[in-house]
């Protein structure tokens, strides 16, 4: 039982990490129709700008604003200088420029730090496990995630839907001409959710820096899940991103989990292991194919 | 390459109004210098530059026929890696299944015979692309992209996670495929025989995209409402166009598995998509020789980069930034464009 709330924990943290990726993904498809392959990318520069700062300084504070700001600036300057050409164009076009990009990312990085992956530690007041039921011990910072994300899905919520900012984004997904014809700076908007969703990358990848390896690559893993949540969830809707991104990261964390075991029920050790990984994570590709299937939309379709 | 491009040119449908003798000159000319190309290159003492040629060949089968789907049909699949790597294990199970002298699946004997792992591969990749085709169809634009994506992904992990075909690590096939009594391990033998299915792949996408079936294609590609309200079903063309597409795919995965000797899992992989599609843009999206123009310019590029630095990638990156941005049309809308101040489509 234990085993199996602890897994759920897992889970939600997982969640609310490809949450704060497929948020900022899911508002520049929704709003600017542009599929971004270099998201991953954004959230590889906040995971290697704060543990550098982290290396450099020692100050979680430093390292925590080095993530957000280098990772927003990364964006920013990607939008302005490539993304914005692509807006008009077809999604074939979108996913060459940016696959480019994917590629001039990972090399810059290669060059900067070399292919040695970054160790991270856990900031020292995060570190440590706090005991949440009797036999169950979970780590603070993992917590800690699980306690920004869902305060970062509280804070977009109050944006999106109660600030001006917000109800023009609302605007600029289901009705793009529309906004622009009514004299809104839609650039601004544009390079400002642009920014908004690299500062939300970039927060994901300064947080999994102490729990994966900060290395080259680590954003196309991501990246393609991000997606995967995205369609789920419905293109374009902060709510589908966020049920989304709680179901997959569930719905993966616990096949990764239970698979390997159910599966030496009925065959050899290393076998069932290798297999139940291999099934394991088919699972949400699976699961976004028979979503899809079944609502072609997605679950929560932002354009009615 | 300078021949290339008139050939190129001679074959865009725009410039259809060139005369015919033209073309077919034109034509001739490409023929004659890739059949002369691996004496050509002997005779200057770069051996090497056969095997390159032939990898060029073989990508060009896979983007040519990925152009079917995504140029002539306007599905921009993003999982066209699954059939490519569905023919390499094709060919690689099979002459796994020969060595152990066992039955795949229980039934079917292994065979190291180019003449049946080929046909093999091109029915397997059909079969598969029927089936993903069959339910990716029914959504379209993103969720395409993304649905394609999802099943070569599955396929990744199924192969990542078969051990009983090497797993991660791939598999080795030892030899190559016997044809007659030819000696398949010569590089020049290996050139021919990748050039005669290319050829072949060419003859049949240009002899597709000009009949019926070809011109309804386009026509849904450009307004499927409109064809449907003329009474035809664009799914089933669709799906049509994607079956072929990923069986030529597959039989280039076949012909890769021969040349390297060997399949893994990264086959399947989605950057092997990504460099498939860059292929076809690179090339010029909905042209016939656009997709052998694009993969020769990206293997080529690709091994003079490695060869002169190890952060290739931070060249390849912009240049292909600069060629989606810059060149509408890719390198052969680019060509037409400064060879006869012709527009490409």
């Amino acid at each position: 039982m234990t085993l199996v709330l602890e897994q759920l924990l897992n889970g939600l943290q997982f969640g609310v990490m490809l949450f704060l990726l497929a948020a900022g993904l899911t508002l520049i498809f929704g709003i600017m129709g542009v599929i971004n392959l270099a998201h991953g990318s954004l959230y590889m520069v906040g995971a290697y700008a704060s543990a550098f700062a982290a290396a450099q300084t020692g100050s979680v504070w430093l390292a925590l604003l080095a993530g957000l700001a280098g990772a927003a600036i990364a964006g920013m300057v990607v939008e302005i200088v490539v993304l914005r050409r692509l807006y008009a164009r077809n999604h074939l076009d979108q996913v060459l420029a940016t696959f480019a990009l994917i590629l001039i990312f990972n090399q810059g990085v290669t060059i900067l730090f070399g292919r040695q992956p970054l160790f991270v530690s856990v900031p020292p007041a995060l570190n440590g496990s706090v005991q949440l039921l009797p036999g169950l011990t979970y780590p603070v910072y993992r917590l800690a995630i699980i306690a920004v994300g869902l305060l970062v899905a509280l804070g977009l919520y109050l944006l999106i839907n109660r600030t001006r900012i917000g109800m023009l984004v609302r605007a600029g997904a289901t009705h793009r001409e529309m906004v622009r014809a009514l004299g809104v700076d839609i650039r601004l908007l544009y390079t400002a959710v642009f920014g908004l969703g690299a500062l939300l990358a970039g927060l994901a990848g300064l947080m999994a820096g102490p729990i994966l390896a900060v290395q080259v690559g680590m954003g196309e893993q991501i990246l393609i899940m991000t997606f995967v949540v995205v369609v789920i969830g419905g293109v374009g809707s902060i709510r589908g991103a966020f049920f989304g991104a709680l179901i997959v990261g569930l719905v993966d964390t616990s096949l990764r989990a239970f698979m390997p075991g159910l599966l030496r029920h009925v065959m050899t050790g290393p076998e069932a292991d290798a297999l139940g990984a291999g099934l394991a994570s088919m699972g949400i590709y699976l699961l976004m194919a028979i979503v899809l299937l079944v609502r072609p939309k997605g679950l929560f379709p932002a354009h009615v | 390459m300078s021949d290339g491009t008139t050939t190129d040119e001679a074959l865009n449908p725009a410039a259809s109004a060139a005369p015919a003798y033209g073309r077919s000159l034109a034509l001739l000319a490409l023929a004659i210098v890739l059949i002369a190309l691996p004496f050509t290159v002997q005779a200057i003492g770069q051996p090497a530059l056969v095997p390159l040629a032939t990898r060029v060949l073989i990508y060009a089968i896979a983007a040519a026929s990925l152009n079917l789907a995504l140029g002539f049909g306007g599905m921009v699949s993003f999982g066209h890696a699954a059939f490519f790597g569905i023919g390499g294990y094709v060919v690689g199970i099979l002459y796994r299944t020969m060595t152990d002298d066992g039955l795949f699946l229980g039934f079917i004997p292994g065979t190291d015979q180019l003449l049946i792992t080929l046909p093999a591969a091109l029915l397997v990749g059909g079969l598969f692309a029927c089936i993903i085709g069959a339910l990716s169809l029914r959504t379209s634009g993103v969720q395409f992209i993304m649905i394609t994506l999802a099943f070569a992904q599955m396929l990744f992990f199924l192969f990542v996670s078969l051990k009983a075909y090497g797993g991660d690590d791939g598999m080795t096939i030892r030899r190559r495929n016997a044809l007659f009594s030819l000696n398949t391990r010569d590089d020049i033998t290996f050139y021919f025989i990748c050039l005669f299915v290319a050829a072949l792949v060419f003859l049949v996408l240009w002899r597709i995209v000009g009949s019926r079936f070809g011109m309804v294609l386009a026509g849904i590609r450009q307004n499927e409402r409109r064809m449907a309200a003329i009474g035809i079903a664009p799914y089933r063309y669709k799906l049509a166009a994607f079956v072929i597409s990923g069986m030529g795919t597959g039989l280039a995965g076949a012909l890769m598995a021969n040349y390297l000797r060997f399949v893994s899992p990264d086959m399947l992989h989605w950057t092997k998509s990504g460099e498939l599609m860059i292929m076809v843009i690179l090339g010029g999206v909905g042209t016939l020789l656009g997709p052998l123009l694009g993969a020769a310019a990206l293997v080529v590029l690709e091994t003079v980069l490695t060869g002169w630095t190890e952060h290739w990638q931070l060249v390849l990156g912009p240049i292909l930034l600069l060629v989606v941005l810059f060149t509408q049309g890719g390198l052969n809308g680019l060509l037409g464009r400064l060879g006869l101040g012709r527009s490409a489509p």
